[in-house]
């Protein structure tokens, strides 16, 4: 059967990367029981797939995974053992069954919602909002990244500045995720002036294609 | 800044901006955190290089484990912070955390480092200075914690005695509870640091260097080692657990990758085959197996608490389990059934025959590994390592037989009196190796060499000896480097310096520690790794002390001097390893012990029979 796992990365899962992810994913399923169906071949890997790469430094609210598993199990007993096997940080909130067979999980994503937080205290809504609309009025914004050259500006989709839940203030982004573009909030960030100590990004929410949605 | 609320502020802040932050934060599955104020004893563990090489390290899961089962004690974890993290941490007046509560290390009752090898010694050092514990035991005082050391380093103890305590000799599982008791004992009476070490000098196999004193000739020699308090106590005799205990099975699994990420069951302590340049062989006698049936389980649990992909057995010596032969093929059977991998390193040619070798032919086949360790059948009687070049050759062929492609094969060289022609042996004998393995699997064939320094360890037969000059040595690693040229053979060898290095470090007197200090001081770190390991420090610290490096290399012992670790036992005789000296010259060997006992010491020296505690069940 395959199933499609919804959890959330906090915590000290923070300085975990995607690579290392997958790895603690096939330690959790044994952990918790139950039996992973493996490709076949001279090196047999795990079927497992995450939807997105969800970078070391960047804390997940809402990600998914899809988990190949040998025998059938009931969505709420998977979810039952999962969490019990899971280390520190990482939660599943729902498994649902999903068609065996279906498109790659992967391909069906497009983009990611973001919330940056603002850690250092001297950030406020208003002087967020002024420099964020400054640089959203360029219409082009020229960097590097990995010595290549690129231009951020096309992969804001979306920005807002408001506060958190907390009170804190915050910048809300949506940006492509998918397999031609990727979008960067600490690239973002970067533009905006703001050193990596002083904010922290999370991922809210991955958003499907149209025509997976 | 000393409270574990500002170091997680600071963690928090500024971890993202330092590589691979996750060695910093801990959080692995099966950590165990306890409630910080309502614990009495706090240990803190720590291991002097990073977390990556810290982690798997068996020694300390054990410890961690045997502590963390009293209800009255708290044990933590610490590992040498990367340079780059070094830099952070004093930038921001950070202090030595620990990975658990992120307590700052002074706030420890005890503070005890794994010394499993010698070149850590320079990053314990680190590691206490960024704790801000005073470098020098004699500068320790009731505030600071007690600093222990154990592992297999420690049978010197000497190079580290000026900044350790007390060091723990030997196996570790029950002298820690007494320790603990005696920390206890200590906290709660509000005694001295002084009846502290005193009450820890009373333990057996505990050595507090502050109460022996060492007196040397004028030509540098020692001319006495006497315990000052009680001039009775003449040696500090290892200590052993006559029983393994239940094998440790909730080993902590890293969300960060670490080296060697498995679950690993030792099957067996110490090993009978006296090999005249093993330390490790000598200094963990006697023998005692674990029985297949507590492997099994313990494999089995292992697998379920900690959900790893790999499986290992460990032992310095697997196939001389008694049980292996019906050990084997159950363990292969419950890593298929698992889907994990299974490793059994540590085979002899002596013991595991075609048999055994089919039954390890499962789905993955990795590298085989087989141990020669010298060129020539001569010299093969010299170091003991009863098998001459035809059984390897058999070996070989059974391996390529069932499938195996990829061989690996350890060697030595600097071995007493050896010729070119025990040298060139190494080439003869790897050649023929790859020889039959093109014509039994063909073209995959991969063969890899691995050809070692000898370094004559304390407590060997071998420890009188000088460590070979470099120029001998560099013209042998050209001769089998010429001789395996174009023959598809990969070929590695140690960088002879840092080869000195170990030498040094465990073959030193107390005189020792100031070197390692100036090295410290002079920015000495990592010594372990290569790209950071730099002889000319070292020798600018032996000059600086007004010592001859060459005094504890390359010069020979004579076998009536007082060597520096006379004081410490490890049960096996000094009469014992000079007659194994005696005979290695005229090419004698001597059998596995199982067969014969040889009296070295062990069955009188601990009023045990070895043939009983072998497979006594825990």
């Amino acid at each position: 059967m395959r199933m499609r796992v919804t959890y959330q990365k906090d915590g000290a899962l923070l300085y975990t990367s995607t690579l290392d992810v997958q790895t603690l994913w096939e330690r959790s399923v044994r952990r918790a029981g139950l039996k992973l169906q493996y490709s076949q071949g001279f090196h047999p890997q795990p079927r497992i797939q995450i939807a997105n790469p969800l970078p070391l430094g960047i804390l997940g609210e809402s990600e998914l995974i899809d988990i190949w598993l040998i025998e059938e199990e009931k969505p709420a007993e998977i979810v039952r053992r999962l969490n019990k096997a899971l280390p520190e940080g990482m939660l599943v909130t729902q498994v649902e069954l999903v068609e065996e067979n279906g498109p790659s999980l992967p391909k069906q994503i497009d983009a990611s919602e973001y919330r940056v937080d603002l850690l250092n205290g001297t950030e406020t809504v208003e002087k967020l909002q002024k420099t964020a609309a400054e640089m959203l009025s360029k219409a082009t914004l020229p960097r590097v990244r990995n010595r290549k050259a690129y231009d951020l500006r096309p992969l804001i989709q979306d920005l807002t500045v408001q506060e958190n839940t907390n009170g804190n203030p915050a910048i809300y982004l949506k940006m492509p995720s998918n397999s031609s573009q990727t979008g960067r909030p600490e690239e973002v960030m970067a533009e905006l002036g703001i050193p990596l100590e002083d904010f922290r990004v999370t991922r809210t929410r991955l958003i499907f294609a149209e025509k997976y949605a | 800044m000393t409270d574990r609320n500002d170091i997680q502020a600071f963690l928090d802040r500024y971890l993202l901006t330092v590589t691979k932050p996750g060695r910093y934060v801990g959080g692995e599955y099966n950590q165990i955190r306890k409630n910080w104020e309502q614990t009495e004893l706090r240990f803190a563990f720590a291991f002097p290089d990073i977390y990556d090489i810290g982690l798997p390290n068996l020694g300390m899961a054990i410890l961690y484990d045997q502590v963390n089962q009293r209800a009255d004690a708290l044990a933590e974890r610490v590992y040498a912070p990367w340079e780059d993290m070094e830099a952070l941490m004093r930038a921001h007046n950070v202090p030595l955390f620990s990975l658990e509560s992120k307590q700052p290390l002074k706030n420890f009752d005890v503070i005890g480092f794994s010394l499993p090898y010698e070149t850590l010694y320079t990053n314990m050092l680190n590691m206490l200075d960024l704790s801000g514990i005073p470098l020098h035991s004699s500068e320790r005082g009731n505030e600071d914690p007690l600093i222990l050391a154990g592992g297999h380093a420690c049978f010197n103890p000497e190079p580290m005695h000026a900044f350790i305590d007390a060091f723990v000799i030997g196996e570790g599982e029950e002298i820690v509870h007494e320790v603990a008791e005696a920390v206890k004992a200590h906290k709660s009476a509000g005694t001295s640091r002084l009846e502290l070490l005193s009450a820890l000098d009373a333990i057996p196999g505990m050595y507090v260097p502050a109460f022996f004193d060492v007196t040397y000739h004028e030509d540098g020699l020692i001319k006495e080692i006497r315990n000052t308090p009680n001039p009775e106590k003449t040696f500090v005799q290892k200590r052993i657990v006559k029983k393994l205990p239940k094998p440790v099975t909730n080993f902590l699994v890293p969300n960060v990758k670490a080296v060697n990420e498995r679950a690993v069951i030792e099957i067996m302590r110490g090993c009978s085959r006296g090999c005249r340049f093993c330390q490790a062989g000598m200094i963990t006698r006697p023998v005692r197996e674990r029985p297949a049936s507590e492997i099994l389980e313990a494999l089995q649990q292992a697998i379920t608490n900690t959900g790893y992909e790999e499986v290992s057995l460990l032992s310095l010596s697997s196939s001389d389990h008694s049980q292996i032969a019906e050990l084997i093929p159950q363990v292969m059977q419950l890593s298929e059934s698992r889907d994990v991998s299974f490793s059994l390193p540590s085979l002899r040619v002596e013991s595991f025959g075609p048999e055994l070798i089919a039954s390890m032919a499962g789905k993955r086949k990795g590298n085989f590994t087989i141990a020669p360790e010298a060129g020539s059948d001569t010299m093969r009687a010299r170091i003991n390592k009863s098998i001459d070049s035809q059984d390897i050759l058999a070996t070989a062929t059974q391996i390529f037989k069932m499938g195996w492609t990829n061989l690996k094969l350890y060697f030595m060289i600097g071995f007493p009196d050896e010729t070119i022609e025990d040298v060139q042996g190494i080439v003869d004998l790897t050649r023929q190796v790859r020889a039959l393995g093109k014509k039994m699997v063909g073209g995959r064939v991969k063969v890899h060499v691995s050809v070692n320094t000898l370094i004559p360890k304390a407590h060997t037969a071998f420890q009188w000896l000088g460590f070979s000059e470099k120029e001998a040595i560099l013209e042998k690693y050209r001769l089998i480097q010429n001789g395996l040229k174009n023959t598809g053979i990969k070929l590695d060898w140690p960088d002879y310096d840092n080869s000195m290095l170990e030498v040094w470090l465990s073959r030193g007197d107390r005189r020792l520690s100031a070197v390692i200090e100036a090295a410290w001081r002079a920015g000495a770190r990592f010594d372990a790794w290569h790209e950071y390991f730099k002889v000319a420090i070292w020798e600018k610290a032996f000059d600086d002390e007004g010592l001859d490096p060459r005094f504890y290399s390359t010069r020979a012992r004579c076998t009536d001097e007082i060597l520096p670790w006379d004081h410490i036992h490890t049960g096996v005789s000094k009469k014992y390893l000079l007659n194994e000296l005696k005979k290695s010259r005229m090419l004698e060997t001597t059998a596995d012990c199982r067969q014969v006992c040889h009296g070295c010491g062990i069955q009188a020296n601990y009023a045990i029979s070895c043939e009983k505690i072998r497979s006594e069940v825990a």
